[in-house]
């Protein structure tokens, strides 16, 4: 018994340790606050008013510096996402401007965006974006929230968490202090300031509310799967718990000559 | 084989209903799992996106064609003239291995829209040429008249129209 | 083990196959009426597990073939698209990157399963030097694999193991530069890995099956771990195995599940959602979870040609573990101080996979290098030495009478 049980804590030590090992330690950086999202859990779901805000908010404040060039404007409408409508989707995509071509004279032409366009990119190229933000480039937001350690939590945290810098701490010109930055100095301005941005639903735009729709946007940007993959999991899991009772049922009768 | 001596139907035991209830599970599960597999192969989403397009028509002279690419396929835009227009509604319809009035396979009479494939084993017939001055498939020596009907060779069908409207008096929508 | 086929086709096909090619006849011996010893726990069900594993691996592989491109300019896209447009592609994505992680849970648990019944004993040497050769190969796919993504890690994990190469003498940097097919990892390299990544699955295919045949040559251990003594000692592998490893396979499959629809980047690291870019590093580079006790080794040594010496030492020294343990005694049920010895070789090797996770410097170094000690002092002294002094508990005289719950040995 004893034997079985340290065999039980060793393995169990074993796998455990394998699982958390990857998660290392995160430099100097302050720990993000763990939020509360609608989206976490078995069973999370997105907010779709506040996909749709977050939505307003990247579009009017992040947009003019950060691509999301993994998206197209169609996943706007599909399933799982802040779910505008078709009609919608393509007046969002006419204010956009994108080159197409070339056209049977051989040249480049510019038209309005379809919904089968990705988002339009702020910058021509990486160096162009440079050359525009002192040397800092703006990263694309497509994938950020499952690109950094802490993900969502990480990312409200950093758009709320502005402050002054403490005695001690010298900061260049162009960079601002950000306790949830590794180092603890960031290139990017605090984006988001209270009303910066006029809120279709009439919600009021604090500098809260802002940042923890666009968080959700961003999420859902990043992982566009969500809702659907929480879903499957759940049947899954639910079918392979009684799928366990019945074999370990069909086992014992099959054992049960041999014990 | 049975014999008078064993009984040929047994009273189904709690065993076998839970060998058999065991071995059902497994079975929709596996259903479930194949599914997936099979559907990736099928066009993505990205894809189905492309899936209709827009063609400005207004540069196109009477008898001129261009040829644009619709869901990766070439698709024959003609303007048609009087003559090729005339010669495709004399034709007796009956006859036709294929029979379909010109009428039915345009929008407006000038417009001839078709998908450029042959279909035989598809594929791009050459324009303006063989026995009836419409298309004519190399591979196989199938004949299309000025309607894209087929009139001599291997060809089964005419060439297919694709699903399109105008969307302005030269612009069309195809798809 | 291998007595009389009992193989009865039942009909004219099967019998016409037969006599020509009789692969149903190997196959029911192997699988169907195979005799296995009736006392094997539930630590032998994860060869099974393995089996699927693979073939999951495989299937699912093959299909993201289907979609992605192995080229630095669309690989990371090509990734994406399969995770927002393909159908189901997501989930084949989740599947394929967490199943390498549950591939090597589960040889790491049949590793060390093998490592306390002593499994790799006489008569099953050829067994457990296939069994590392598999290991060796799925190191090699999953390194190769982890690439394909093109994300930050990708690229710096394969700059940094390519350049292990580089410490070999004399030869070392034409190898790398071989290895890389240019100056760097970048296009040829990529497109390279993505070729033997593809590769490698089907030679382990190709291992396992001898792996399987040298099972089954000898028959399995047991966790009693003496040798079949006749048929009273042994029940057909069907029914009875094939449930029970169906059982813990569906165990281990809600375990799968629960990473791949709840938490299916956990096992991943945040840094390969970045593209990959050769002009920056990331703060610290970190191999995935199951190499991370070697990576842990190579940083233990100041020296880089001995840093990579002591690695690949750590994985080939596994190769001489039938030699190395002296005692004739199989099962560490009988073997009490082995036994803990065999703990704090487990614990050893936590310790350097929680050390490989962090930053080389200070006190991790200096662990490092008692891990690393204690490793190679478990294979080449403990248990050398154990075998010869150790005074094993006695061993029963055979499997059934081991399995019952015999009263005159209680009284003893």
């Amino acid at each position: 018994m004893k034997n079985l049980t340290l065999k039980t804590l060793a393995a169990s030590a074993f796998l455990v340790a394998g699982l958390l090992s990857p998660a290392h330690a995160a430099g100097d950086a302050k720990h993000p606050e763990v939020m509360d999202w609608s989206f976490n859990g078995p069973t999370g779901t997105f907010d779709r008013n506040a996909l749709r805000r977050g939505f307003q908010v990247y579009k009017e404040v992040c947009a003019s510096c950060h691509g999301l060039s993994q998206v197209s404007f169609r996943n706007l409408s599909q399933d799982g996402g802040p779910e505008f409508s078709e009609a919608e989707v393509k007046a969002i995509a006419a204010e956009y401007t994108v080159e197409d071509g070339p056209d049977s004279y051989g040249d480049m032409f510019e038209r309005p965006a379809l919904p089968k366009d990705r988002f339009v990119e702020p910058y021509p190229n990486e160096n162009a974006g440079r050359a525009a933000n002192g040397g800092a480039y703006p990263p694309d937001l497509s994938l950020i929230t499952k690109a950094r350690s802490g993900g969502a939590d990480y990312l409200h945290a950093l758009l709320t968490g502005y402050s002054e810098a403490p005695d001690g701490v010298e900061m260049r010109p162009g960079l601002y202090y950000n306790p949830y930055m590794a180092g603890g100095k960031i290139a990017m301005p605090s984006p988001l300031l209270e009303d910066i941005i006029e809120y279709g639903d009439g919600t009021p735009a604090t500098v809260e509310q802002m940042s923890s729709d666009v968080v959700q946007f961003l999420t859902w940007a990043a992982e566009p799967e969500l809702e659907a993959r929480k879903r499957t999991g759940i049947m899954v899991i639910i079918y392979l718990t009684i799928f366990a009772g019945l074999m370990y049922f069909s086992m014992r009768k099959i054992w049960a000559d041999q014990h | 084989m049975t014999d008078a001596h064993t009984p040929v139907t047994e009273e189904p035991t709690r065993r076998d209903f839970l060998y058999l209830a065991t071995g059902a599970f497994a079975a929709i599960g596996a259903a479930n799992i194949v599914w997936p597999l099979i559907d990736q192969m099928n066009p993505d989403a990205s894809v189905k996106a492309l899936s209709s397009i827009e063609v400005d028509l207004s540069a196109i002279e009477s008898g001129q064609s261009i040829t644009v690419t619709w869901r990766g396929k070439p698709v024959f835009i003609r303007r048609r003239t009087q003559d090729e227009v005339g010669v495709a509604r004399e034709v007796s319809v009956v006859d036709l291995p294929d029979p379909e009035n010109d009428a039915d396979r345009v929008v407006k009479d000038e417009w001839l829209v078709m998908v450029g494939i042959c279909t035989h084993l598809g594929c791009v017939p050459l324009g303006q040429a063989g026995d009836f001055n419409g298309w004519f498939c190399p591979c196989h020596g199938s004949h299309y008249d000025t309607s894209g009907r087929i009139r001599k060779g291997p060809a089964p069908k005419n060439l297919e129209i694709p699903p399109y409207d105008f969307v302005g008096d030269t612009r069309i929508k195809i798809g | 083990m291998s007595g009389e086929s009992t193989y009865n086709p039942s009909n004219g096909v099967s019998k016409w196959l037969d006599s020509r090619l009789p692969i149903l006849r190997l196959a029911h011996d192997s699988f169907v009426d195979y005799p296995t010893p009736k006392n094997l726990n539930y630590w032998w069900t994860f060869g099974g597990i393995l089996s699927f594993c693979l073939v999951t691996q495989i299937i699912t592989g093959i299909i993201l073939a289907m979609h992605y491109t192995p080229h630095v300019d669309f690989a990371f896209n090509s990734v994406e698209h399969i995770m927002r447009d393909v159908n189901y592609g997501w989930m084949l994505r989740y599947i394929h990157a967490n199943g390498a992680s549950m591939f090597f849970i589960a040889v790491y648990i049949h590793m060390f399963r093998g490592m306390y019944y002593g499994s790799y004993k006489a008569p099953r040497e050829v067994l457990w030097i296939l069994g590392v050769i598999i290991y060796i190969l799925m190191m090699a796919a999953a390194f190769m694999g982890y690439v394909l993504p093109w994300g930050q890690m990708s690229l710096w994990g394969a700059t940094v193991i390519t350049n292990l190469f580089g410490a070999i003498p004399l030869v070392g940097e034409n190898i790398a530069i071989w290895l890389w097919g240019g100056f760097s990892v970048d296009n040829p390299t990529l497109n390279r890995f993505f070729s033997l990544h593809y590769l490698i699955p089907f030679l382990i295919a190709g291992v396992v099956v001898l792996h399987i045949w040298a099972l089954h040559v000898p028959g399995n251990n047991n966790p009693v771990g003496i040798s079949v003594k006749g048929k009273q000692d042994t029940v057909p592998f069907h029914p009875y195995y094939t449930v029970k490893d169906g059982f813990a396979l569906t165990l281990f499959l809600i375990l799968f599940s629960y990473f791949i629809f709840f938490a299916p980047n956990v096992l991943g690291h945040a840094d390969n959602y970045i593209p990959a870019n050769p002009l920056v590093t990331p703060a610290h580079i970190v191999p995935e979870w199951y190499l991370l006790p070697f990576y842990a080794i190579l940083r233990a040594v100041p020296d880089k040609l001995g840093g990579v010496v002591l690695m690949f030492g750590a994985i080939f020294v596994m190769f001489l573990l039938p030699w190395l343990d002296t005692s004739k005694v199989r099962s560490a049920r009988y073997r009490p101080l082995f036994r803990q010895f065999y703990v704090l070789f487990i614990l050893d090797c936590l310790l350097l996979g929680y050390l490989g996770a962090q930053p080389a410097e200070g006190v991790y170094i200096v662990l490092a290098r008692v891990g690393t000690v204690y490793y190679f002092a478990h294979f080449l002294l403990i248990l050398p030495i154990l075998g010869l002094v150790e005074k094993p508990k006695e061993v029963p005289e055979s499997i059934s009478e081991a399995v019952l719950p015999a009263a005159p040995q209680a009284a003893e």
